[in-house]
């Protein structure tokens, strides 16, 4: 909350819809990853908005989850200068490692692999996100660490 | 050596806190313009410079800050564009993450002589981590005095803040980065009226790139003239170029404008060639949605002489043997690159980031991405490579905002220089698949 | 007062007028308009069917303009020259918007309730081709209720965004928009919801093809069986303007006035629309105008397309 109006003082006081995307950010981590109806019907009160104007928005934009995702979301590079350097290799061993397919979350609901468009790193690829961390370079050592790893702190 | 103006003290390992920033120099613009100068006289440098804007389209930034609409009372705000999502574009990032404290002066100065008392960085939400980073640079410009209340006892306030996006390409457009930051979807406004007149809450607004408005401070630092110094005709002082794909060295370099781009190909300086003795294909010499140049067009132009790293050069030809500067975004393919197949990738990303508004973007990119499937993955016709060329021209021009265009554009290059890769993927289906598309994923409604 | 030339035709017009606008004053040759309507504010510049060729900008500027424009949202100045149907490029551009809206469109006229009365019906005819190259699985979406007197079909809609201008403009609260974004884009409620508003039902009218219909009148009739009648009442809430559509005797329909660009006169709300349906409820004032070029005038009506491929969808 003191988040939140650290994001509001931001803005005009008549503008506080400005807040919304910040605002939805701090939501889908707190509620799990994902926004519900229930959370976004808290963040229009929250902003004094109806409710429509948030599902207008968190259905527009593509970090927002109006679905459930695994604990730990894999978002793989998938664009052109990426796939020059080696980003379908990568994407199909991790489909093949987690045994899921790109939009796919694990039963275990451990991992979702979720392709995404060039996120600045064209020249370190291939990359993915997860969580607000980069990782570039990748090979397939590299990503068998890096699951591992994702795998014991989350469970 | 190039003469760097941006990334001169990139390595500096301090570079990114403000006592090592202001050892190597940092903040010098933000005392000279707001102690000695007006801010009229600052505008007046910036035109001097030559600046064009690094966002892609290339506007005179002096131009542009001088339709700011001056003549009202409403608030007056500086947006700085730090959506950096088109495909092969890193540059931005790089300055921010490294070098925070170049962009919060440059934010400053152009804030002073446009002014403004309030001003934002847009970054793209998947910069998170850049966005902590800024917001730290700016907890110690407020602190030493640069932010806030008269700074530096000039009588002069600003407020700079950083608001991130959520995953959206189209909100690199300026008017839809301006809906965004109002807290809605990121759908690209009607123009006019344009910013300057009515932008952010309905007020004169200027929105420029990272890299233009960093550039601000070498340039009231040294003078504009100095800076025109640099570079040949209307492409003043140095370019930041992000350069990936199949180089040797890829990553980010400031140029001079001017350098040929052979030399920004094969020079150690920069992208080291071509890896595992291949020749070069084609080049995407500023982003993706630039045309794609074939290697007979990209080194010569028409009239022979070698082609050069600026605004002009690189667009020498028109769309029929040329390409455009862009945001810098060189993307380099070597002879065993697909050309299909990136050509696909690319149209997939602009049905993806489409933002649905008007008729021929949402439905032309969607149809252009589903043509093109078929062909990569060996159901295409011969007369579906005409159907493209047909329903790109059909998009390109009559849409809201320049996404239209930049889906429609490479698609057209792609047919226009590489035809013969079409027609074969038509011709010899079963020939295509091979080790490199290994990957395939399924065709389906694109979701977002 | 700024003069403009459309299509060699020269015509006086406030400042500010669109080109649009300028050319409904003219009367002849106007360009279609599926997203703009003169009565929703901020409404047009979305669908691009009303695109037409600036050859001159203005005695002071005479450069023509580099792209075709949106006239529905362009102004126009002094001495702006526009061509309109005279230019192969406009008829050219207009034809592959009018492809791009078909594209995803079920093309289920003989089904659909609009049919007769559709924007998007006559324009094809007017500019369409004759069979679809688009062959791949169109999208389709699920058919909601929105309330119980307002039904949804999805699949018809061509995002035009004027049935959330009626929310928002003429009712207290939106409930329902834009959902989603690029080619999947829907108009949603997202949790479903009615939308209940004394003056909802206007959605109805200003949508230009058959997406939103009116489910007290779904199926009882084609439009072109039924006889239009201009009727008032002394309503408390709205003019009390409108059209009632007979069949027979019985009042099939209620909807506000068309005026001659296919756009309501006069909003009306979901008590004279919904509740008033007895001829006793109303003064009749005589037989409404149809335009004449309307199937509805012409009683007839075929297919501008070949079935669509998806037969099976017909029988939902
Ligand atoms: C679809 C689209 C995406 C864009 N993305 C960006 C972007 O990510 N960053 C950027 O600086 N400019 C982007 N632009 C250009 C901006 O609209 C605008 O021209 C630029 O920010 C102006 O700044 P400048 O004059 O300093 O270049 C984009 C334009 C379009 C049409
Ligand atoms: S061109 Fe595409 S992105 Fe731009 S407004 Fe139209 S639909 Fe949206
Ligand atoms: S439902 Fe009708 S009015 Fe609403 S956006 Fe779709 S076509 Fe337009
Ligand atoms: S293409 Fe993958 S980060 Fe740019
Ligand atoms: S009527 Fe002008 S763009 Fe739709």
């Amino acid at each position: 909350m003191v988040e939140v109006s650290r994001l509001l003082s931001h803005y005009p006081a008549d503008r506080q819809k400005s807040a919304l995307l910040p605002v939805l950010h701090i939501a889908q981590k707190e509620f799990g990853g994902w926004l519900n109806a229930e959370s976004m019907d808290y963040v229009a009160r929250l902003l004094h908005i109806h409710p429509i104007e948030v599902y207008e928005v968190a259905t527009f934009y593509s970090m927002f989850h109006t679905e459930p995702v695994g604990k730990v979301l894999i978002e793989v590079c998938q664009t052109g200068p990426c796939c020059l350097n080696g980003a379908e290799r990568i994407i199909s061993y991790i489909e093949k490692k987690l045994n899921i397919k790109v939009g796919e979350t694990t039963r275990d609901g451990m991992f979702t692999l979720k392709g995404v468009e060039c996120l600045g790193a064209c020249g370190y690829a291939p990359m993915f996100q997860i969580g607000e961390t980069f990782y570039e370079h990748l090979t397939e050592e590299k990503v068998d660490a890096i699951l591992a790893d994702m795998r014991s702190k989350n469970s | 050596m190039g003469r760097k103006l941006l990334l001169e003290h990139i390595d500096k390992p301090d570079i990114n806190t403000m006592e090592g920033y202001i050892r190597h120099g940092g903040y010098r613009s933000l005392e000279k313009a707001l102690k000695t100068m007006t801010p009229d006289a600052v505008t007046e440098e910036v035109k001097k410079s030559g600046l064009r804007g690094r966002g892609g389209a290339g506007f005179p930034t002096g131009m542009k800050w001088s339709f700011l609409d001056k003549s009202t009372d409403k608030p007056r705000y500086l947006l700085c564009n730090a959506d950096e999502s088109e495909p092969g574009t890193f540059k931005d990032r790089l300055l921010m993450e490294k070098i925070p404290h170049l962009l919060i002066e440059g934010m400053i100065v152009s804030s002073y002589a446009l002014g403004c008392r309030t001003s934002y960085i847009y970054i793209r939400g998947e910069y998170m981590f850049i966005l902590r980073i800024l917001e730290k640079a700016i907890a110690e410009a407020y602190a030493k005095g640069f932010l806030g209340n008269n700074i530096l006892g000039t009588g002069y306030s600003l407020d700079l803040h950083v608001h991130p996006g959520a995953g959206a390409y189209i909100c690199g457009e300026e008017t839809a980065l301006i809906e965004s930051l109002e807290g809605k979807r990121g759908n690209p406004r009607i123009k006019p009226p344009f910013p300057a007149i009515a932008g952010l809450y309905n007020c004169p607004t200027i929105v420029n790139n990272v890299e233009s408005i960093a550039a601000v401070v070498p340039i009231v630092n040294d003078g504009g003239e100095e800076y025109a110094k640099i570079g040949i005709g209307k492409s003043t002082g140095t370019k930041l170029i992000s350069a990936s794909g199949n180089i040797n060295k890829p990553g980010v370099y400031e140029i001079e404008m001017g350098i040929s781009v052979e030399e920004f190909i094969y020079s150690d300086e920069y992208c080291g060639g071509i890896p595992n003795g291949l020749d070069i294909k084609a080049c995407v010499p500023g982003g993706s949605s630039v045309p794609i140049l074939p290697k007979q067009l990209l080194f010569k132009q028409s009239d022979g002489s070698p082609r050069l790293m600026t605004y002009e050069s690189l667009s020498e030809g028109g769309f029929a043997t040329g390409s455009m500067l862009g945001s810098g975004g060189f993307i380099v393919f070597d002879e065993k690159a697909c050309i299909v197949r990136n050509t696909w990738n690319f149209a997939r990303f602009y049905h993806h980031e489409s933002c649905g508004q008007c008729s021929p973007c949402r439905e032309g990119t969607g149809w252009m991405e589903r043509v093109l499937h078929n062909i990569e993955y060996g159901h295409g016709k011969m007369e579906d490579i005409d159907l493209l060329w047909d329903i790109q021209r059909k998009i390109e021009g009559n849409t809201i905002c320049p996404l239209g265009d930049a889906a429609a554009w490479p698609v057209a290059a792609a047919i226009r220089h590489f035809r013969h890769e079409f027609e074969y993927h038509v011709k010899y289906p079963h020939r295509v698949f091979d080790a490199d598309h290994v990957y395939q994923p399924e065709m389906k409604m694109q979701t977002v | 007062m700024p003069k403009v030339t459309i299509d060699d035709i020269t015509i006086e017009v406030p400042a500010g007028t669109t080109i649009l606008e300028a050319a409904r004053q003219i009367g002849v040759n106007v360009p279609p308009a599926m997203c703009y309507y003169s009565k929703l504010k901020g409404s047009g510049g979305k669908c691009r069917v009303c695109l037409v060729k600036v050859t001159k900008g203005s005695d002071r500027d005479p450069r023509p303009m580099p792209k075709l424009v949106a006239s529905c949202r362009t102004a126009v100045m002094d001495g702006m020259e526009v061509r309109n149907v005279t230019s192969p490029e406009v008829i050219e551009a207009r034809r592959g918007v009018v492809e791009f809206l078909l594209v995803n469109h079920p093309l289920d006229c003989p089904i659909c309730d609009q049919a007769g009365e559709c924007h998007l019906q006559d324009l094809s005819y007017d500019h369409g081709l004759s069979k679809s190259r688009y062959e791949f699985e169109r999208r389709t979406f699920e058919r909601i209720d929105i309330g119980d007197k307002i039904q949804l079909h999805m699949n018809r809609c061509i995002l035009c965004y004027r049935c959330t201008q009626v929310a928002e403009q003429l009712t207290p609260e939106r409930v329902h928009g834009v959902l989603y974004r690029g080619e999947v884009s829907e108009i949603s409620t997202f949790i479903e919801q009615a939308v209940d508003n004394e003056m909802s039902g206007n959605m109805i009218d200003v949508c230009p093809v058959g997406a939103l219909t009116d489910k007290t009148f779904r199926f009882k009739s084609r439009v072109w069986f039924t006889k239009p009648m201009y009727a008032h009442r002394d309503c408390p809430t709205c003019s009390g303007k409108v059209t009632l559509w007979y069949q027979g005797a019985e009042v099939l329909r209620v909807t506000s006035r068309k005026d001659k660009w296919g756009e309501s006169e006069g909003f009306i709300c979901n008590t004279c629309r919904f509740d008033k349906k007895q001829t006793i409820d109303w003064t009749i004032e005589g037989p409404a105008d149809v335009d004449r070029h309307s199937v509805i005038s012409q009683n007839h009506y075929e297919l501008p397309y070949e079935l669509p491929v998806n037969q099976k969808k017909l029988s939902n």
